[in-house]
């Protein structure tokens, strides 16, 4: 109950909710900086943003996701089946590749929408189901590892604009695009309207399973151009193990930047943060040689505080 | 009512703030056991929140709460219910996807060997205990599937059914017809009778007048008058409430519905602005035909469960229809989307203003633009300017109570809740515009003024279809009235036949076997 809690504390926790995981990424960099030796070189700075970029792509399509109350389990599997039809349709060049695992991310996006929006299967169902048979088809085209020369790929996913990683210019672009999109359009409130209502949200006339449908496409068509990036990077098309396990950090992301699981509410911008604080924290970790394990259960208990944070908005 | 008797429940100096306003300041009130006490006051008065604070759910900033003569501080609202303060909430809190007989019984289930809940035993009782209150239905049905009205009695059979020193009810009759508000009033008569004090929030007067012996007028968070009720004019009532002079209130400060406006309005040749023919819907309705002219306002009588809110959605394709159609001005609407109903100009105000009208995270001013969002828009992308303009226009005209149009709406009280549905749907400018208990929950003063804007609007050429459980207003509101019954209109009145008591004959007509 939120207004049981004395004023100073509730103040403190509306403070956390908005601002808690900037906090974090703050306190996070000041530790790095006094107490990481090289922390401030421009070479880890590169490694950690190249690293968590693929996870930032990501989580802005499950981000939109979550905020219809939905969820989003196909990302891993989708950025899998873009690596393989890159490795495909390489032959023709590295933008036509490209623009074939895009529309391969749509298809998988429209099919986990369809079930979704018109079918109204549960989310976490429809796109169990994709996460399973996607990764298959993957498998299927391209069963084992495929290495590639050509020299675009390799450039988008190691070359740099004054330097700053292009795979990292990508990502914060999407970001910018996607908070435009979700604060100033149409669509983006219309999203938010039907994860805060939907009932309400039918009857004030939104086309719902529309807006739902193309939720769904740009969580695919944004997870197979991670897929793709991924890809560009490895120099190498895998589409076994890309991707794995990908949904959680992006759910993890999500929920620490403070979106709510119960939908209508989205967090562009503190999602992002939560995908850098989680990379941070593991990077953090790993450079003071803390084992793997301590590093997992350090962001189990940040995903609880999180969530807790997050909570009484989200039930209300 | 001698002082001599103690309180039960007594506020004292009670402040409650919440950013950006003060719903609550030094407010003292004792509720005396076998008395019924009315609360009231305008819209955001903070009569609701005055109730949160004496049931747990909100904590006083200030003051403090006295029970059986001790000092209290209830934690939670099962804590409160514990100690014997059971609450109707204004908004119906139930489970919606439970059983009648789980929602009234839940938490006392009678239990057999093992500890099992005997559910033979439980919608036996369910039943029994709610067809004391008049309600004849299947208990195992999920509670979502009944009208809010039936909802609302199983929230009070539960409420009831707790051993209790102090019922308060927030807007109890707000979706309750007249024969349940009659069942309703025994049932407070008889709470009285057993010495319980009950808290009576309605912003009916009729009904303050007919069930409280005291009153309490609270006005932007503070006791503008407490007494006894009888002795209280009902003008001066009004005008405690609105903090206006009494003068001003009796020179006309309220308008209602004007009545001059029913005429037989000129509609040879014109084609009506909506026809619904046979809308058919197993058990629900069963081949409705309703039509309505521009600048007409078209009532529509009934019980409960009589399929007047189901007519409503068919129109606007929220209800999966087996058959008929709707034709908006003379073109038959896709039907089964209400995208393109609002697109064709219709618009429903739907009756559960929490489920399906509210988004509560979302702004006062984004409620407001949802349903006008791409005409307030410019390629896809929002507008501020256009929506600023919208929302200021509305916000002032309806007098919407809010700290900002950042607000979020849930924080609003109940009855500006309802304004800013109504808001949302005057911004698209519909040409026909289906009301389900518009003026529920919300004050004298607005009440007029919603009123007096339908009446507006109507003269302007828009078409209304008002459903109201409020007899009065259907009656002083409509040019006609069509009267419905399981799902069927039986019987329409038009001009000078628009009265309370022929509407009642009609619902009564043909066989006066009920229906739930
Ligand atoms: N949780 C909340 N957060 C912020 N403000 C709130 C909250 N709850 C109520 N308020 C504000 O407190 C004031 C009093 O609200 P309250 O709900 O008590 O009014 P009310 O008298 O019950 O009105 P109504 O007749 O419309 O139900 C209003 O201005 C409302 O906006
Ligand atoms: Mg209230």
């Amino acid at each position: 109950m939120a207004e049981a809690v004395a004023p100073p504390g509730r103040r403190v926790l509306a403070w956390a909710q908005e601002y808690g995981v900037y906090a974090a990424v703050g306190v996070l960099l000041l530790f790095n900086v006094l107490f990481t030796p090289h922390f401030l070189d421009v070479a880890n700075f590169r490694t950690q943003l190249v690293q968590v970029a693929p996870i930032v792509i990501v989580s802005l399509g499950m981000a939109l996701v979550i905020g219809t109350q939905g969820i989003d389990l196909s990302v891993g599997s989708v950025m899998s089946l873009a690596a393989a039809l890159v490795a495909l349709y390489l032959g023709y060049g590295a933008w036509p590749a490209l623009l074939v695992a895009l529309v391969g991310g749509a298809v998988a996006g429209t099919a986990g929408g369809a079930l979704v929006a018109y079918v109204g299967v549960q989310p976490i169902v429809a796109t169990l189901a994709l996460l399973v048979g996607v990764r298959g088809l993957a498998n299927v085209l391209v069963p084992q590892l495929v290495e590639f020369r050509n020299p675009d790929l390799i450039a988008l996913g190691s070359s740099s604009l004054s330097g700053v990683p292009v795979i990292v210019v990508i990502a914060a672009v999407l970001t910018l695009l996607m908070a435009f999109l979700v604060r100033r359009t149409t669509f983006g409130r219309q999203v938010v309207a039907i994860g805060g209502n939907r009932a309400a949200s039918e009857l004030s006339g939104l086309p719902v399973r529309r807006v739902l449908l193309l939720v769904y496409v740009i969580s695919g068509v944004l997870a197979a151009l991670a897929g793709v990036l991924a890809t560009a990077r490895l120099q190498a098309s895998d589409p076994t193990s890309l991707g794995l396990f990908i949904e959680l950090s992006a759910i993890t992301a999500v929920v620490v930047g403070g979106t709510p699981l119960s939908g209508g509410r989205i967090r562009v911008l503190s999602t992002v943060m939560g995908a850098l604080l989680m990379q941070l924290l593991s990077a953090t970790l790993i450079k003071h040689n803390l084992p793997q394990s301590w590093t997992q259960i350090v962001q189990a208990v940040i995903i609880l505080a999180a969530v807790y944070a997050t909570r009484e908005r989200g039930t209300r | 009512m001698s002082q001599s008797v103690a309180p039960v429940l007594e506020a004292r100096q009670i402040s409650k703030r919440f950013p950006g306003v003060v719903a609550l300041d030094g407010v003292s009130i004792a509720l005396l056991p076998g008395e019924v006490h009315a609360l009231v006051g305008e819209n955001g008065a903070g009569k609701s929140t005055l109730i949160k604070v004496f049931t747990g759910v909100h904590r006083p900033d200030g003051g403090e709460l006295i029970y059986n003569g001790s000092p209290v501080a209830f934690g939670t609202p099962l804590d409160a219910q514990r100690a014997g303060i059971s609450t109707i909430y204004q908004e119906v809190n139930l489970v919606p996807m439970m059983s009648v007989a789980r929602n009234l019984m839940l938490g006392r289930e009678p239990r057999g060997r093992l500890g099992v809940i005997d559910t033979a035993r439980m919608y036996g009782e369910a039943e029994r205990i709610l067809a004391g209150y008049g309600v004849v239905t299947d208990v195992r049905r999920p509670l979502r599937t009944l009208g809010m009205g039936v909802q609302q009695m199983v929230a009070l059979a539960r409420a009831v059914a707790i051993d209790a020193r102090v019922v308060i009810m927030d807007e109890p009759t707000s979706s309750l017809e007249p024969r349940e508000v009659e069942t309703l009033f025994s049932v407070i008569r008889k709470l009285r009778d057993d010495g319980i004090a009950v808290v009576y929030v309605s912003h009916r007067l009729d009904e303050l007048y007919e069930v409280c012996d005291r009153v309490t007028v609270l006005r932007d968070g503070r006791v503008a008058h407490t007494g006894p009720l009888a002795e209280l004019e009902r003008l001066k009532l009004i005008a405690l409430m609105l903090g206006r002079d009494l003068d001003e209130v009796r020179t006309g400060g309220l308008t209602r519905f004007s009545r001059d406006r029913r005429h037989a309005r000129e509609r040879d040749g014109a084609a009506p602005a909506v026809r619904a023919e046979g809308l058919t819907r197993r058990q629900v309705l069963r081949g409705v035909d309703v039509a309505v002219w521009p600048g007409e306002v078209v009532g529509l009588g009934g019980l409960l469960g009589a399929g007047r809110s189901e007519t409503a959605k068919g129109i606007v394709g929220a209800l999966p229809l087996d058959a008929g159609r709707v034709l908006v001005g003379g073109l038959p609407l896709r039907t089964g989307s209400t995208t393109a109903a609002i697109r064709a100009g219709v618009s429903l105000l739907p009756e559960d203003r929490k489920a399906e009208g509210i988004i509560p995270a979302l702004s006062v001013r984004e409620n407001i633009a949802l349903a006008a969002l791409p005409s307030l828009s410019r390629a896809g992308v929002v507008s501020d300017a256009k929506i600023d303009k919208v929302v200021e226009v509305f916000m002032r005209r309806l007098r919407i109570k809010a700290a900002s149009p950042h607000q979020p709406v849930q924080e609003l009280s109940g009855g500006n809740q309802q304004k800013v549905l109504l808001a949302r749907w005057l911004a698209i400018r519909p040409k026909i515009l289906l009301l389900d208990e518009p003026t529920r929950g919300i004050d004298v003063g607005a009440k007029a003024e919603v009123q007096a804007l339908v009446d507006e609007l109507a003269e302007e050429g828009l078409g209304v279809l008002l459903i109201s459980s409020d007899l009065e207003e259907l009656v002083e509101g409509a040019d006609r009235i069509l009267v419905l019954r399981e799902g069927a209109v039986v019987g329409e009145l038009s001009g000078d036949d628009v009265t309370e008591d022929k509407i009642m004959a009609s619902i009564a007509e043909r066989g006066a076997e009920s229906d739930g």
